[in-house]
């Protein structure tokens, strides 16, 4: 099922194989596999409504698939509740940003290693020495975190109050916290103008070096995509029609009919 | 982790060490503590040596009763606190937990079960040879686990609802589990709360090594009796600092905040690997087992427990003082249990009489209570919506934000997002 994967040697962290869902009658996600090599970049894309936030939700558990399978690395989680998935090393930011807006940015960061620390309510309230350890350290990576994605310096400031751009951020040091194998980017470009998306081609670059996780992108930005992307992989109405090499999918027909329209032979629109 | 390079964090600057800031960070606890024993100083020996207007001022505007039954609201308003403050849940049915731990004091410090004989360290009133009777101290323990069991245990199936739908459940269970109580006189046969009569007397609360402490000028005897209310406030007063000390503790760890996260964004919070059941039920077992605290406590000062103290504005009441005193604050949910409570038992009365006395006409205000209330909350709702004393962070929402500063930092790397 796992097609035509070119990386081949390292064990893929994600493979969704034969996923398929159903609301009612209709098919949202239609037989759909997808594999996310070791420490590569790829990306989802498709016209509005072709099933790419669904399927996001798939391998996030948020919705159980009818059929297939979803595995992490080693593990089944096909069946398993979000925040175990999460705690596994599948880590997401969301379309729209979705922060704990009331806490700082170093506790949002700190929330997200709720599932490796371990100190519970009696450890807490005696504050043990463990407990003090574990808490220091967590301040820590989450501060390294933070610098890492370029937003210390505001570090106590509550989410809310961060500019949209560090927000986005904030998202991705959160997700990292979790210490993922896998980063899930929804629309991780949304909103921002080209400067600011090109420098984010070059962060997403760093956080796959430095982190070492593997990342899967939707965009819609194709600029951003054909930069970022290792492969590509293009959805329209629940199917998988292409995958490949940015440069393949830039010239196969199917996807540039299915996703640009007939006559969009040059660049890739803003298509929303 | 690959990366280890980056210097680690830096204390705010804030943080210096010294006595001085130490007390500015701690502005709180110490105040708590000042005001307990200026409290306490000033019951047991200014105001006992006192005779006059002054003496007589205190206790018609604050007698002491009064104080200690407000200091006990405050201890399950700050339970109440980390099931709505915290955790965001709202809970219609708070008085549950209180019923549930008045009568586990019920049961075990009482002659109530006649048929056996049990003394754990207990001290039983005069003329009650049988009966169950454990003391005090041990009592709170049990009924904070005996209701965090009971809190597991309904919070198993409503928790998986969400906001209304949650509130009216709990709203339902406030209201079966005090019918519960009072028809539970005759389970098969069985008298197991003695039904509207409730139960009393109940036993005393012991002293234990401190009677040992006793002088002249302070007389500790070895149980706290209906006359010893300056004693009994020292140890309703310490059961609050111990229940605030838990709550601010538990807030500032790991499972603070996943509370507040899911307060903030359930999604999300599951997304980022917390287990939303798991925290929510957290959230319920340890107000809940405060609840049942607070509610040992109100049974030991009345003397007796009875099921129409679990009225739903109890409920209601409780949550008016965590709102009001500014949700997820625990200062201020004190601060407002403290005053809605003084409103409620004495201030509204003594206001009464004084109007009468002034004017000659005869208002009974304490029926006027939830005429004042509702006026009360519509005020603070329209002027005051973040509550007396605000967490920080709520004020954040409800007064604009000042974002001035903010605008620069990070354009280095963003661009510029004006």
């Amino acid at each position: 099922m796992t097609s035509t994967t070119t990386a081949g040697v390292a064990a893929p962290s994600l493979a969704a194989s034969n996923i398929t869902i159903k609301f009612g009658g209709l098919t949202a996600v239609g037989n759909v596999s997808f594999t996310i090599p070791d420490r590569s970049i790829v990306s989802l894309i498709g016209p509005n409504g072709a099933g790419k936030t669904t399927f996001f939700n798939v391998l996030t558990g948020l919705y159980k698939p009818t059929s297939g399978r979803v595995v992490l690395g080693e593990r089944d989680v096909t069946r398993l509740p979000p925040h175990r998935i999460a705690s596994l090393g599948l880590a997401r930011t969301f379309q729209n940003i979705r922060l704990f807006n009331l806490m700082t940015a170093e506790e949002n960061v700190l929330v997200a290693m709720h599932s490796h620390m371990k100190s519970g309510i009696f450890r807490t309230v005696a504050r043990t020495p463990g407990q003090r350890r574990e808490e220091r350290e967590g301040r820590e990576l989450a501060r390294e975190l933070l610098d890492f994605v370029g937003i210390g310096k505001v570090a106590d400031d509550y989410a809310r109050n961060l500019s949209y751009g560090d927000q986005r951020r904030l998202e991705v040091a959160r997700a990292l916290a979790l210490r993922p194998k896998v980063l899930l980017l929804d629309e991780p470009t949304a909103g921002m103008n080209p400067l600011e998306s090109a420098r984010f081609v070059d962060f997403v670059h760093r956080v796959r070096d430095e982190r070492g996780v593997s990342i899967l992108l939707i965009e819609h930005d194709m600029s951003v995509v054909m930069r970022v992307s290792e492969r590509v992989t293009v959805l329209d109405r629940g199917e998988k029609i292409a995958e490949g090499l940015p440069d393949d999918i830039k010239a196969d027909e199917r996807v540039v009919e299915a996703y640009l329209g007939k006559t969009g032979t040059t660049g890739y629109g803003e298509d929303e | 982790m690959t990366m280890t390079t980056s210097p680690p964090a830096t204390g705010s600057p804030s943080r210096g060490s010294g006595i001085l800031p130490w007390a500015r960070r701690n502005v709180w606890p110490l105040g708590f503590t000042a005001a307990a024993v200026l409290f306490f100083v000033l019951y047991q020996w200014v105001l006992a040596n006192m005779s006059g207007p002054v003496p007589d001022f205190f206790d018609r505007w604050l007698p002491l009763s009064v104080v200690n039954q407000c200091i006990i609201w405050a201890i399950m308003a700050v339970g109440l606190n980390i099931v709505v403050g915290y955790a965001g849940l709202l809970d219609l049915g708070y008085v549950a937990f209180w019923a549930i731990g008045g009568y586990t004091a019920g049961w075990l410090m009482s002659g109530f079960f006649d048929s056996a004989t049990v003394s754990v360290f207990g001290h039983a009133a005069a003329g009650q040879p049988h009966g169950i009777h454990i003391n005090f101290w041990l009592v709170l323990i049990i009924a904070g686990v005996h209701t965090a069991l009971w809190g597991l245990l309904i919070g198993a199936p409503t928790l998986r609802l969400k906001s209304d739908y949650l509130a009216l459940v709990t709203l339902g269970f406030g209201e079966i589990i005090p019918e519960f109580f009072k028809n539970g006189d005759n389970l098969g046969g069985f008298n197991l709360t003695n039904g509207t009569r409730g139960i009393t007397p109940l036993d005393a609360i012991p002293t234990g090594p401190f009677q040992y402490l006793s002088s002249g000028s302070l007389p500790i005897p070895a149980e706290l009796g209906p006359f010893d209310e300056s004693l009994k406030f020292v140890v309703y007063a310490l059961i609050a600092a111990f229940v605030i000390f838990v709550s601010l503790r538990i807030r500032e760890g790991r499972l603070g905040r996943a509370w507040l996260a899911i307060r903030e964004d359930e999604l999300a919070a599951s997304m980022m690997g917390v287990p939303l059941m798991r925290t929510k039920l957290a959230a319920y077992a340890v107000g809940a087992a405060i609840g049942g605290i607070g509610g040992v406590c109100y049974t030991s000062a009345v003397g007796s427990i009875a099921a129409e103290d679990f009225a739903f504005s109890s409920s209601i009441i409780l949550l008016a003082m965590v709102v009001l005193g500014g949700m997820g604050n625990v200062w201020g949910v004190m601060i407002g249990a403290l005053v809605l409570q003084w409103i409620n038992g004495n201030g509204l009365k003594e206001l009464g009489n004084t109007i009468t006395s002034a004017t000659g006409h005869d208002i009974n205000f304490p029926s006027y209570n939830f005429l004042v209330f509702g006026a009360i909350l519509i005020l603070m709702m329209l002027f005051r919506r973040e509550g007396l004393l605000p967490e920080s962070r709520t004020r954040q929402v409800l007064q604009e934000p000042e974002r001035g500063q903010l605008e620069s930092v990070g354009a280095d790397l963003e661009g510029d997002p004006a």
